[in-house]
């Protein structure tokens, strides 16, 4: 569903976006996994907002994340914005419509709803780990 | 001191991007209003006739934030021809007792509204689950 090509060769230029925790990525940091894989989730859920959004908007292309291959660059040592600008693609769409705009409600909409399941599912892990280690510093 | 709403100061946020995109489709929910308001108007002129009303949408990339919305790049009047109508008991009729009359399509102007309000409606719903989200995180729950 996903198209091959990056659309944005000259976003990584841009300035550099704040993020939350200093290094989420680190699989020994506290979080492990689940930090990188929430931040992504979060610009993902941005992302198809945004496609959903542009529904009616002659000419606009469509745009996802390929999630795998975002977070296996962010855990190999990729900045998250490196991550997300080399995976994110252009949707390829089922039925190209006459105006040029490849958004497919359905394709988003799904995509949308997966991705805030994933998300809901991610946070759980980060709050699980926030309690084991609330447990241990109570020493419970 | 006046302040647009969905007037972005810094980075485009997902409430940010989501706000003008209903702006957005409310526009064209009221051209859409105003077209079918207009349908079966007379005037006495082909260039008085009223001219259906179309907003045009751009798309508007942050790159700060990686987040596209939507603008209205304006508003244009479609120019399909006003319908010649022989109508001498008219008041408004010319010289050949003809009136002109808006080429409104009620039909289309019903879908477009549909069309709008649906996607006004796709767009609360995403912006709904994603401030769920948020309020989720920000509680850790």
């Amino acid at each position: 569903m996903i198209g091959i090509h990056s659309p944005w060769p000259d976003v990584a230029k841009q300035g550099k976006r704040s993020t939350l925790m200093s290094d989420p990525a680190s699989a020994n940091g506290l979080f492990g996994i689940h930090g990188a894989a929430l931040e992504l989730r979060a610009t993902r859920l941005g992302l198809l907002a945004s496609n959903i959004a542009n529904a009616a908007t002659p000419g606009y292309k469509a745009r996802d994340i390929d999630f795998g291959s975002a977070l296996k660059a962010r855990l190999s040592g990729a900045s998250q914005q490196q991550a997300e600008t080399g995976a994110t693609l252009y949707r390829v769409p089922v039925m190209p419509s006459l105006d040029g705009n490849t958004v497919e409600l359905a394709t988003e909409q799904t995509a949308f709803a997966e991705n805030a399941v994933s998300y809901s599912a991610t946070l759980s892990f980060i709050k699980g780990q926030v309690e084991e280690v609330t447990r241990a510093i109570k020493g419970e | 001191m006046t302040m647009a709403a969905n007037t972005p100061q810094g980075p485009m946020t997902l409430f940010g991007a989501a706000g003008r995109a209903m702006s957005a489709q409310l526009v064209r929910m009221n051209a859409a209003a105003s077209n079918l308001a207009n349908a079966g108007t007379v005037a006495a002129s082909e260039s008085e006739a009223y001219r259906p009303l179309r907003p045009v949408f751009a798309e508007e990339l942050d790159k700060r934030s990686g987040l596209s919305t939507v603008k209205v790049q304006g508003v244009y009047r479609t120019d399909t021809s006003a319908v010649r109508t022989h109508d001498p008991g008219n008041p408004m009729a010319d010289a050949n007792g003809d009136v002109w009359s808006s080429p409104v399509d009620e039909n289309a102007e019903m879908v477009e509204m549909m069309e709008a309000s649906r996607q006004y409606q796709n767009v609360v719903e995403a912006m709904q689950t994603a401030k769920q989200l948020m309020l989720d995180t920000m509680r850790m729950k």
